[in-house]
C-alpha cells in the first residue's frame, strides 16, 4: 500500500475541478434556481413581472416623468379643456401645489413670525429622541426624564405661549389638597410602623414638582398666545401621537400591573377598562370626546377641542399599551418574582427594581409598534374636524386656486409617502431592537 | 420618586374634576374673558369662510363681529370655532361657544328639544337643486331615479326625503360629512344632483371644475330660515344677540351706513338718535354700552352692507337680495322698532 | 410551619392592622371602588344637570320615532324614510357586519396567499410580496380608503359610458348594477336543500375520516361535497318550477336603475380594508409557518407527501396554533376599522346611526353609548368565537 503502484490506468494526480456549467452560476444560474425552477414557477414569475410592468412604469410616469414641477396656480396643472396649457388627456402629479402648500402641511395655520417656536420644539424633540433610541448611548435615565417629563411641559409652553390662567381658587384648593395628602401619607406610614418622614418628603416633592409645573405654564414668558385652532399640519400629528404615547406609558404600566394584581376589584376594573377601549373603534372614541364629553363636564368647565381629542387618543392608546406591557411582564420568568420576594422586597419595590426594568426592555419593539399604529391612527382626528396632516390636505382641496382633477391624488400620494417614510423607518428600528434583544436572551 | 409622580397624577385628576366655577350669565362671562367665542362653519363662502391667512369673513361672521362691537366697542374681539354640522349643537350646549352663527336652520325640534333658542333670521334661504346642463332637466319634478349628493345630518337630507316621497319619485341619497366631499363627489359623477340651501349651491358651484356646465333648478323645496342660536335659559344674552341683528336691519331701514353714521349721529331724527344711543338708554337695558348700535354700524355696517359685501351681486356668489330684502322693499327682513 | 416548629408560642406576631396584607388590600380596593363610584356619579350628575339645564330630550324614546331621511344601501332590511330610528340602527349594523364578514373572508384569502408568497423560493414573488406588505402596512388606513375611493371613482366608467357586463349586470361610476335575485314561493326549499347538502357533507366527512383511519382508503370528500352542494339545490330548483329569477337593471333617465346595486363606497371600503388587513395577516401567516420546525416539512417529504400536501396537511395545521390568536385581533381590527366608512359616505353603523341619527335627534349620549356598546359586543363575540376555535386547535399534549 505504501509504494506507488505504477499502473498507467490509475490516476496519480487529481484534475482541477471543472467550473460548474454556465447555466448554474452567475446571473443565469441564479435566475434558473430562483425564478424558473419549474414550469409553475416560471408561469408565476412571468405573471408577476407582467403585473409589475403594468404598474411600475405607469406610476413612475404619473408621479415623476409626466408630472408638473413648476407653476404658481392651477393653470400650471390644467389641460386646455380646463383652461390651462397641457394637452387634453394629461393626468399626472401636480407638485407645485404641494410645494406651495408645504408650509401649511407642516405647520398648519401657525403664524409666520412665531414659527421658530415650533421649530425649536421639533429640534428638542429629535435631539431628545435620537439618543434615546440608540442603545449604545448612555444616560438613558436622564434622557427618559427629559422626554417624558420636561419636554412635554416645554413644548406645551412654547407651542401655546404658556400664560395659562389658574386663578386663586385653584391654588387654595391645591394647598388644601396637598395638606390633606401629606397628612394622609403621614398617618398611613405611622399606622404601618414605617418611617414616616421619608414618604412624606417624597410626596411633598411630588406635590411641589406639580406646583412648579403649574407655575411654569402659568408664567408669562412674553410669548404670543397661539390658540389650538391655529395649530395643525404634521406638527399636530406629532403632538397627538407623542402625547398619546407619553400619557399611555405610565397609565399603561399601572393598568398592566392592575390586570395582574391579586386584588379582584383592581383586576376587574383593569380588565373592563382595557377591554372596553380595545373593543371599540377609535373613531367612536373621538366622536365621543368631541360631542359627548362636553356634556359630562361640570358647569363652566369646557375643554379645548384638541384637548378633548387628546383625551380620547390617550385613553385608547393606554389600553393597547397596557396589553403590550402585560405581555412583557408575562415573559419574565417566575423565578424573578419569587427571587424578589425572597430577598424581602415589597410589591412596589420588586416591580420597580426587578420586574418592570426587564419587562419594559423586552417590550421596546412592542411599544414602537404601538407608536406606529398610533401615529397612523392620528389621521382619524381629521374626521372630527381637526386639521392634522391629513385634515390640512383635505382642507387644501377646497382652495380654488389649485383646484384641478389631479390635486387630490397628488396630495394623497405625498401624504402616503411621508407616512411611509416615518412608519417604515420606525418599523425597521423595531426589528433592529428585536434582534438585539433576542441575542441578549439566548 | 414613583410615589411622588403617582400622587401628583391623582392630584391632577381630583382638581380637574373639582375645578367647577360658579356660572354667571353668558354676557358676564363674555365680558370677563374679553371676547365672544363664536361657532362658525368649517368654510362656506359668503357665510363663514377663512381666507388663507385665517381671517374669517361672511354674513354669519359679521353677526359675531357685530356682537363684539356691541359689547366691547371692538369688532375684532371675537374668536371663531369652526364646527361640523354634527358638533355644532353640543358645542353650544356645553358652553364651548357663546353663540352659534353657522347657517343653521330654525326648526321646531331644534328650538324645543335641543335646549336652544334661535335669536332671529339673518338669511332666509331655501333648498334647491343643481344638475348638469347636459341632462337637459328643467324642473326638479324630472329628477325621479337620480342619485343625490348632500350633507349628512342636516335638514336638507330630510327635505329631500319629504319632497321625493310627496311626489312619488325614486332617488338614491349619498350623504357626506363635509361640504367639500359632497362637491367633489358630485363633480366626479357619483351623483346626478347636488342639493343644499340655494345660497350654498351658488357658493359651492365655484369649486366645480367647470362651473358653467351646471345649472341651479328653479324649485325651492323648503323654507330654511338661517340664524344665530344661543343657549336656552339666558334671556339677557338671548336679547342681546336678537337685538344685534335687529339693529343692523333697523339701520338699513333708516339709511344709516358705516359711512354716514357719524353724520347721522349729529342729526335730529329721534328714531335715529334712539338707535345710536344719544337718546334713551337701550344699551343699558341690554347690559352693554348705550353706543352699542353705533359701534355695530360704524365697524360692521348695516344689514345691507353686510349682505352686499359677502354674498351680494358684486361678489362671486352673485346672490340677489330677493326675500332677504327689507319688508318695505317686498322682502322678509323686518325688525321691531327700537323704542 | 416554621412557627410551629420553633413553637414555644402559637400566637401570631403582633402586626399593625394596616400592615396586614389582607386588610390593606381591602382598604385599597375599597378606596378604588369609592373613587370609581365617585367619578361615575360625578359624570352622571353632571350629565343629568347639563341635559336638564339645556332642555335636551333624554331616553330611548327616539328609537320609535320616524327617521325621515333616506339610506342608499340596505341589501337585506327593508328601509323607507318612514322607518324608525331603531330600524336605522339595524340597517347600520347590517351594513357594518356585511362589510366585516366579506372583508374578513377576502382578507384571509389574500393574506394567506401573500404570506405564503413571502416565503416562496421564487425570488420575484417573494420580493413583490414583501413590497406589498411594507407599502400597505405603513400608510394610514384612512388615507388608503380616501385614495381607493378616488381611485374607484376614477377607474369606473362614467354614466354615459356604462359598461354592460352581460349576465353580471352593468357597471358605472354610480354603482355596479348586479342582477337581483327575485324569490317566489318555494325558494325557501332551495335554500333548505343547500343546508341539507351541507349537513350531509359533514356526516360524509366524518364517515370518510373514520374509514381512512380504519382502512387507509381515502374518499373524494371535496368533490362529493361540491357535487352535493350544487346538484341538490339545482334539482330542487327545477322540481319546484324555478322559483328564483334574476332581475336586471333597466335603463332610466339617469342611467341604469333597479337590480341589486353595489355602491362604489362599498367597493372602495372592501378593497381598502381587505388589502390593508391582508398585509398584516400575511406577516402573521409568515411568522406562523416559520415557527413550524423545518423537520416537519422534511419528514412529510420523506413520507412522500407533495409540497402542497405537506403544506396543507402538516405545516399549516401546526402553524394555525401560532396564527390564530393574532389573526383574531386582525379580524377585530378589520371590524372596528370598518367604522372609517364615515369618511366616504358608506352607510355603516357609525355613519348612519352614530352620524346622521345623532345629528337629527341631538341625543349624543344615548346614540354614542349604543354605538360603542354594539361595537364592543361584536368584538367580544368575535373574540369568544375565535377563542373557542383556538381551544379546539391547540395541541393536546400528553
Amino acid at each position: 500500500m505504501n509504494s506507488k503502484p505504477n499502473i498507467a490506468f490509475v490516476r496519480d494526480h487529481m484534475d482541477a475541478a471543472m467550473p460548474p456549467p454556465s447555466s448554474e452560476v452567475g446571473a443565469l444560474g441564479w435566475m434558473r434556481r430562483n425564478l424558473f425552477s419549474s414550469v409553475s414557477n416560471t408561469i408565476l414569475t412571468l405573471l408577476v413581472v407582467y403585473v409589475a410592468y403594468l404598474i411600475i412604469p405607469g406610476s413612475l410616469e404619473w408621479s415623476i416623468f409626466n408630472a408638473v414641477w413648476e407653476g404658481t396656480d392651477r393653470l400650471a396643472c390644467a389641460t386646455t379643456q380646463q383652461g390651462g396649457e397641457l394637452p387634453v388627456g394629461w393626468h399626472a402629479a401636480c407638485w407645485p401645489y404641494v410645494i406651495a402648500y408645504s408650509k401649511l402641511f407642516i405647520y398648519g395655520r401657525y403664524p409666520d413670525p412665531e414659527l421658530w417656536r415650533v421649530n425649536l420644539v421639533l429640534v428638542m424633540f429629535f435631539a431628545g429622541l435620537v439618543p434615546l433610541l440608540m442603545p449604545s448611548v448612555g444616560g438613558k435615565r436622564v434622557n427618559l426624564i427629559f422626554m417624558l417629563g420636561i419636554f412635554p411641559v416645554l413644548a406645551l409652553v412654547l407651542l401655546s405661549g404658556g400664560n395659562f390662567e389658574f386663578g386663586q381658587s385653584f391654588w387654595e384648593k391645591y394647598a388644601i389638597f396637598s395638606l390633606a395628602v401629606l397628612v394622609a401619607v403621614f398617618l398611613y406610614m405611622r399606622a404601618t410602623e414605617n418611617s414616616a418622614m421619608g414618604a412624606v418628603k417624597s410626596t411633598a416633592i411630588g406635590l411641589a414638582i406639580f406646583a412648579a409645573v403649574i407655575l411654569f405654564i402659568s408664567a408669562d414668558f412674553g410669548l404670543v398666545s397661539i390658540e389650538t385652532p391655529l395649530w395643525g399640519g404634521f406638527v399636530m400629528t406629532l403632538v397627538i401621537a407623542v402625547t398619546g404615547i407619553v400619557v399611555s406609558l405610565p397609565l399603561g404600566i399601572i393598568l398592566a400591573l392592575g390586570r395582574r394584581s391579586q386584588m379582584p376589584a383592581v383586576r376587574l376594573f383593569s380588565v373592563i377598562f382595557i377591554e372596553f377601549w380595545r373593543g371599540v373603534p377609535l373613531i367612536t372614541v373621538l366622536f365621543m370626546s368631541s360631542v359627548m364629553l362636553p356634556l359630562f363636564l361640570p358647569d363652566g368647565v369646557s375643554f379645548d377641542k384638541l384637548l378633548r381629542a387628546l383625551i380620547g387618543v390617550a385613553l385608547f392608546s393606554t389600553a393597547y399599551m397596557a396589553e403590550v406591557i402585560r405581555g412583557g411582564m408575562q415573559a419574565i420568568p417566575k423565578g424573578q418574582y419569587e427571587g424578589a420576594m425572597a430577598v424581602g422586597l415589597s410589591y412596589w419595590q420588586s416591580m420597580r427594581m426587578i420586574i418592570l426594568p426587564q419587562a419594559l426592555k423586552i417590550v421596546i419593539p412592542g411599544i414602537v409598534n404601538t407608536f406606529i399604529g398610533l401615529f397612523k391612527d392620528t389621521t382619524l382626528v381629521s374626521i372630527i374636524g381637526l386639521l392634522d396632516f391629513l385634515g390640512m390636505i383635505v382642507l387644501s382641496h377646497s382652495d380654488p386656486k389649485w383646484a384641478t382633477p389631479v390635486q387630490a391624488l397628488t396630495s394623497y400620494l405625498f401624504c402616503a409617502l411621508v407616512f411611509f417614510i416615518f412608519c417604515f423607518s420606525m418599523g425597521r428600528y423595531s426589528i433592529f431592537m428585536e434582534n438585539r434583544l433576542n441575542t441578549g436572551h439566548r | 420618586m414613583k410615589k411622588a409622580i403617582v400622587s401628583a397624577a391623582l392630584g391632577v385628576a381630583a382638581l380637574g374634576l373639582a375645578a367647577s366655577g360658579a356660572v354667571a350669565g353668558t354676557l358676564d362671562d363674555v365680558k370677563a374673558k374679553g371676547f365672544v367665542q363664536c361657532g362658525v362653519s368649517q368654510g362656506l363662502a359668503g357665510f363663514s369662510n377663512p381666507d388663507d391667512k385665517g381671517n374669517w369673513t361672511g354674513i354669519d361672521v359679521d353677526l359675531c363681529r357685530a356682537l363684539g362691537a356691541a359689547i366691547f366697542g371692538d369688532s375684532t374681539k371675537v374668536k371663531y370655532t369652526p364646527l361640523s354640522a354634527k358638533e355644532r349643537f353640543t358645542a353650544l350646549q356645553s358652553g364651548e361657544i357663546d353663540v352659534l352663527s353657522r347657517n343653521t336652520t330654525w326648526t321646531a325640534t331644534r328650538d324645543t328639544s335641543l335646549g336652544l333658542n334661535f335669536a332671529g333670521v339673518n338669511y332666509y334661504d331655501g333648498q334647491g337643486f343643481m344638475v348638469r346642463k347636459e341632462l337637459g332637466i328643467k324642473s326638479a319634478l324630472e329628477l325621479s331615479g337620480a342619485s343625490i349628493c348632500t350633507n349628512t345630518g342636516t335638514t336638507t337630507e330630510l327635505n329631500v326625503a319629504d319632497y321625493f316621497r310627496a311626489n312619488k319619485m325614486e332617488y338614491e341619497i349619498v350623504a357626506f360629512e363635509k361640504a367639500d366631499e359632497v362637491v367633489s363627489a358630485y363633480d366626479s359623477g357619483r351623483c346626478d344632483v347636488y342639493t343644499t340651501d340655494q345660497s350654498g349651491l351658488y357658493s359651492q358651484r365655484l369649486k366645480l371644475t367647470n362651473p358653467g356646465d351646471h345649472i341651479v333648478l328653479p324649485e325651492i323645496i323648503s323654507k330654511e330660515p338661517l340664524g344665530p342660536v344661543v343657549r336656552q335659559g339666558d334671556d339677557q344674552w338671548f336679547n342681546l344677540v336678537k337685538w344685534t341683528h335687529f339693529a343692523m336691519v333697523n339701520a338699513e331701514e333708516m339709511g344709516i351706513t358705516s359711512a354716514n353714521v357719524d353724520e347721522k349721529k349729529g342729526g335730529d331724527d329721534p328714531a335715529i338718535k334712539r338707535v345710536l344711543g344719544t337718546e334713551g338708554a337701550f344699551g343699558e337695558a341690554l347690559g352693554v354700552g348705550n353706543d352699542w348700535a353705533y359701534n355695530i354700524i360704524k365697524q360692521v355696517g348695516n344689514y345691507s352692507e353686510s349682505f352686499e359685501r359677502n354674498v351680494g351681486p358684486k361678489t362671486p356668489l352673485a346672490i340677489a337680495r330677493g326675500v332677504n330684502a327689507l319688508w318695505s322693499d317686498g322682502g322678509l327682513q323686518y325688525a321691531p322698532p327700537i323704542r | 410551619m416554621a412557627e410551629e416548629n420553633t413553637a414555644s408560642t402559637t400566637e401570631k406576631p403582633k402586626v399593625a392592622l394596616l400592615n396586614d396584607p389582607k386588610f390593606r388590600s381591602y382598604i385599597f380596593q375599597g378606596l378604588l371602588l369609592a373613587v370609581i363610584v365617585w367619578f361615575f356619579w360625578g359624570l352622571a350628575s353632571n350629565a343629568a344637570h347639563n341635559l336638564a339645564k339645556a332642555g335636551i330630550a333624554q331616553g330611548f324614546g327616539f328609537l320609535d320615532k320616524s327617521a325621515g331621511f333616506g339610506i342608499n344601501f340596505s341589501p337585506f332590511i327593508d328601509y323607507v324614510e318612514t322607518s324608525s330610528y331603531g330600524t336605522v340602527f339595524w340597517v347600520g349594523l347590517q351594513n357594518t357586519l356585511l362589510i366585516a364578514v366579506i372583508g374578513i373572508i377576502l382578507a384571509t384569502i389574500l393574506g394567506f396567499t401573500v404570506g405564503v408568497a413571502r416565503l416562496s423560493s421564487n425570488w420575484v414573488v417573494a420580493k413583490v410580496a414583501t413590497v406589498y406588505v411594507e407599502a400597505l402596512r405603513n400608510v394610514p388606513l384612512l388615507l388608503q380608503i380616501l385614495i381607493w375611493y378616488k381611485g374607484v371613482g376614477a377607474l369606473l366608467p362614467s354614466v354615459k359610458n356604462t359598461v354592460d357586463m352581460g349576465a353580471f349586470g352593468q357597471l358605472n361610476t354610480k354603482a355596479w348594477f348586479a342582477p337581483k335575485v327575485v324569490l317566489a314561493d318555494g325558494a325557501g326549499l332551495v335554500f333548505g336543500a343547500f343546508v341539507a347538502a351541507c349537513v350531509i357533507t359533514y356526516f360524509i366527512n366524518r364517515w370518510a375520516t373514520r374509514r381512512q383511519m380504519l382502512t387507509g382508503q381515502t374518499f373524494p370528500v371535496f368533490l362529493t361535497a361540491i357535487a352535493l352542494m350544487v346538484l341538490l339545490p339545482l334539482i330542487t330548483y327545477f322540481l319546484k318550477g324555478q322559483p328564483m329569477s334574476l332581475e336586471y337593471a333597466t335603463l332610466g333617465r339617469f342611467g341604469p336603475k333597479g337590480g341589486a346595486r353595489v355602491i362604489p363606497e362599498l367597493m372602495a371600503m372592501l378593497v381598502a380594508l381587505t388589502t390593508y388587513t391582508a398585509a398584516f395577516i400575511a406577516e402573521i401567516v409568515r411568522a406562523g409557518i416559520l415557527a413550524v420546525p423545518a423537520g416537519q416539512s422534511e419528514a412529510s417529504a420523506a413520507l412522500g407527501l407533495q409540497r402542497g400536501q405537506a403544506l396543507r396537511l402538516v405545516v399549516i395545521p401546526q402553524a394555525m396554533r401560532v396564527i390564530i390568536p393574532p389573526l383574531t385581533s386582525q379580524y377585530l381590527n378589520l371590524t372596528k376599522n370598518s367604522s372609517l366608512a364615515v369618511a366616504i359616505a358608506y352607510p355603516d353603523l357609525m355613519a348612519v346611526f352614530g352620524g346622521t341619527a345623532l345629528n337629527q335627534t341631538g341625543q349624543a349620549v344615548e346614540i354614542l353609548s349604543m354605538t360603542m356598546l354594539t361595537y364592543l359586543a361584536i368584538s367580544l363575540v368575535t373574540a369568544m368565537f375565535m377563542n373557542w376555535y383556538n381551544s379546539r386547535m391547540t395541541l393536546v399534549e400528553r
